[in-house]
């Protein structure tokens, strides 16, 4: 009796949380807290938008100095992209064989042709001087009016006098102070740069010689004294990490890597909503048919796996919205894939508790040895499809790559659902 | 109690009719590669109720040199016009000219590979299946290494294989003969189906052989073939019950999911229906054949 009310309390406890879990899930109910209305992360497929990949062509780049480029390349794009307004634009450096490619996905991009054109534009690198304090309090004041004609102005700084860019700069390294060990950031201007940077270093003794790269400051460094040698140093109290980075940003102003549109793919928002729609209720109508299935086969057993079936759905999607996952198409095949395989392990269970009753076992035992004669092939079949996941988790390309995620983490979780809930379940109904 | 080892060699018969012509379709036919695997573009139109010539697409992309150009309706409201990869310029000159026809008309799809990505996908498509297949027969032979009597551990691995292929091979020779006759292509969605088909092939395989292992381990005195024949049978329930659970998913997805996705659910569906049948009538009877063999050249010596 005891046992009983036990096992009653864990059911009632597995329902509660996953009506919360439910609830996440599906997030889409006004009183929910914000946290749970977490929108799904959807592949492009499914909600519109633009795959680009580029081919980048390094072959003015020296070998060593080719992932450093490609990372300056990367956050170059990734500036650009942002400014579209991209909800989380992905920019992806991938190394192929010898060539270097960049995937860049935008969803939800309603003009693409700007997009790409935008994207291809050659990085501008320029350095600015400091406006005369009145010009910016002027400047400043205008914008607080609301001034159309001071909006996009830069208050603080002026491209400089004579104008010094990214074709003038020779390279940019990091290096390290000799006597301190800090980080900082070389620069190598080349001969005609040498001779502009010596005329504004000498103009701006004592001020800020802002640098640029696509009209976004990415430095700002106080001068010391004049430079005539076309070497300086910018130092301060950066790390390592921060003075890679700018040294990043300078090259891919200095040393521009062209690069070229090799492959694009568009789908349009309405196209992926509608696969969307049919997805969800070719999904719905599948698991409505698996619980009419099992309820006529097995009775109360496949009331209770079919309960374990409705659990194991919304961990998924909790899952998915927790990690988050990339829906795709080919990814709701590997979690319909899935879905196959908790039922089959429920199955399998069932058929080997059926045939202990045949041989006269009374029903409790019968069905711990169910779970125990069964678990040998769920956990085979299991892990053999988890092999196959990881490796073409690990070996291919991204559409596979979302259909491998999907089916592992479905496997996962049909390990716990199918055998630990539908244990649970069973204890508490079968008497 | 049907006896499986009697009545394998009809099984056998039929199988290798089967695979035979799939291969045989394969080696004249060839698979029709879609444009994910050698390049090339696709542009879906929505025409919003405006009658249009597909000739006077095909004009338009023969002025900006494109000479193999393919214009089929996609259900009742849109065209897709297929040819080899448009760099960005071409599409959206491309793009204007027809809207300067057709101003109804609106760009759905656009899709252009490089032919360097198409030679990618393939390669690593094809390294992927066989690093599964060695993963797998590789847990086979540590995973039923208690049972080596009659047969080594590493046969059940390599049964398991061969019935996965006979499980491949028949979907594929259906694609060859699909590509041959109805211009069917088969994209990075068949491959996808066709590794579904290897887990699940596997997966079903499993289970029978987990029953030989237990079987053997349990009831000593029977011999191989009786060993498999009752396991054959005591799964047999199971086995038909799950794939027909799958299928049952699949047929929703073939009917009610989207139209593009009909020939990535069939697939399936042939591949659940086979992997389910050679799991019964193949892998466990070629285990048997393969014990037969060895005992027989063991007696000669």
């Amino acid at each position: 009796m005891k046992e009983s009310r036990r096992n009653l309390f864990v059911v009632i406890i597995i329902l509660i949380l996953s009506v919360v879990a439910g609830l996440f899930a599906y997030g889409q109910f006004n009183f929910l807290p914000n946290w749970f209305k977490v929108p799904y992360r959807l592949g492009l497929d499914l909600s519109g938008g633009t795959r680009l990949i580029y081919e980048a062509d390094l072959s003015q780049v020296e070998q060593k100095d080719r992932d450093s480029a490609m990372n300056g390349l990367r956050d170059v794009i990734e500036r650009r992209v942002n400014l579209f307004g991209v909800s989380e634009p992905r920019v992806e450096v991938v190394k192929v064989g010898d060539s270097y490619r960049l995937n860049v996905e935008l969803a939800g991009v309603k003009d693409i042709a700007q997009a790409i054109k935008m994207i291809g534009e050659t990085p501008y690198l320029e350095f600015r001087e400091e406006r005369p304090k009145e010009e910016t309090e002027k400047i400043l004041e205008e914008q607080k009016k609301n001034n159309p004609e001071y909006a996009f102005v830069d208050p603080y700084f002026v491209p400089s006098q004579p104008l010094l860019t990214g074709k003038y700069l020779k390279k940019a390294q990091l290096d390290f102070n000799p006597r301190t060990y800090e980080p900082m950031v070389s620069l190598e201007f080349n001969d005609e740069g040498t001779k502009i940077f010596a005329e504004l270093t000498k103009k701006n003794v004592g001020k800020i010689l802002a640098i640029y790269l696509d009209g976004q400051p990415i430095s700002l460094p106080v001068v010391q004294e004049e430079i005539t040698q076309g070497k300086a140093q910018i130092t301060g109290k950066f790390t390592a990490e921060e003075a890679k980075k700018l040294v990043e940003n300078l090259n891919a102003g200095a040393l521009p890597v062209p690069i070229k549109l090799i492959s694009q793919q568009s789908v349009g928002a309405t196209q992926g909503e509608f696969f969307l729609n049919l997805s969800i209720k070719a999904g719905i109508i599948g698991l409505i048919a698996i619980i009419v299935f099992m309820i006529v086969m097995y009775g109360l057993l496949g009331v209770c796996a079919s309960l374990a079936l409705i659990i194991y759905t919304i961990l998924n999607l909790v899952i998915y919205k927790l990690i988050p996952v990339t829906l795709s198409l080919s990814g709701i095949a590997g979690f319909i894939l899935s879905i196959g395989m908790a039922v089959d392990a429920n199955i399998l269970i069932f058929e080997r508790y059926k045939e202990e009753i045949k041989k006269g076992i009374e029903k409790k035992r019968a069905l711990l040895e169910g779970f125990r004669r069964a678990w040998p092939s769920i956990r085979d079949s299991n892990i053999s499809t988890i092999i196959t996941c990881l490796v073409l988790y690990n070996f291919t390309s991204s559409m596979i790559k979302g259909f491998a995620l999907n089916l592992l983490i479905g496997v996962l979780i049909s390990m716990f659902s199918a055998i630990t809930l539908t244990r649970s379940f069973l204890r508490a109904f079968i008497k | 109690m049907i006896d499986f080892i009697k009545y394998r060699k009809i099984a056998y018969v039929i199988s290798g009719i089967l695979v035979l012509t799939a291969w045989v379709s394969l080696i004249i036919f060839g698979l029709k590669p879609g444009m994910d695997f050698i390049g090339g573009s696709v542009l879906e139109l929505k025409l919003n109720n405006t009658q249009v010539d597909p000739k006077v697409i095909e004009e338009i992309y023969k002025n900006y040199g494109y000479q193999s150009v393919l214009v089929t309706p996609s259900g009742d409201n849109g065209l897709t016009i297929r040819s080899t990869d448009v760099s960005e310029e071409n599409h959206q000159a491309i793009i204007a000219a027809i809207k300067e026809k057709y101003n109804n008309v609106e760009e759905m799809r656009f899709e252009s590979f490089g032919p360097v990505i198409g030679k990618e996908l393939r390669n690593k498509s094809i390294t992927a299946i066989i690093l599964v297949i060695l993963g797998i027969i590789l847990y086979l032979t540590w995973a039923f290494r208690q049972v080596s009597r009659p047969v080594a551990s590493w046969r059940y691995g390599v049964t398991a294989i061969l019935a996965l292929i006979h499980d491949i091979s028949i979907p594929t020779g259906l694609f060859a003969l699909l590509g041959k006759f109805k211009g069917v292509e088969i994209d990075s969605n068949f491959i996808v189906a066709l590794l579904t088909i290897l887990g699940f092939s596997v997966h079903d395989t499993i289970v029978v052989f987990d029953r030989i292992r237990e079987k053997l381990r349990t009831h000593p005195g029977l011999t191989f073939a009786q060993a498999i024949n009752e396991s054959i049978n005591e799964t047999l329930r199971r086995s038909i019950l799950t794939s027909l659970t799958l299928m049952i998913v699949l047929v929703a997805l073939l009917i009610f999911g989207p139209a593009h996705l009909f020939y990535f659910s069939l697939t399936l569906l042939i591949g659940t229906f086979f992997g389910t049948y050679s799991s019964i009538f193949i892998a466990s009877p070629l285990l048997y054949d393969w014990h037969q063999f060895l005992q027989k050249r063991k007696n000669k010596r």
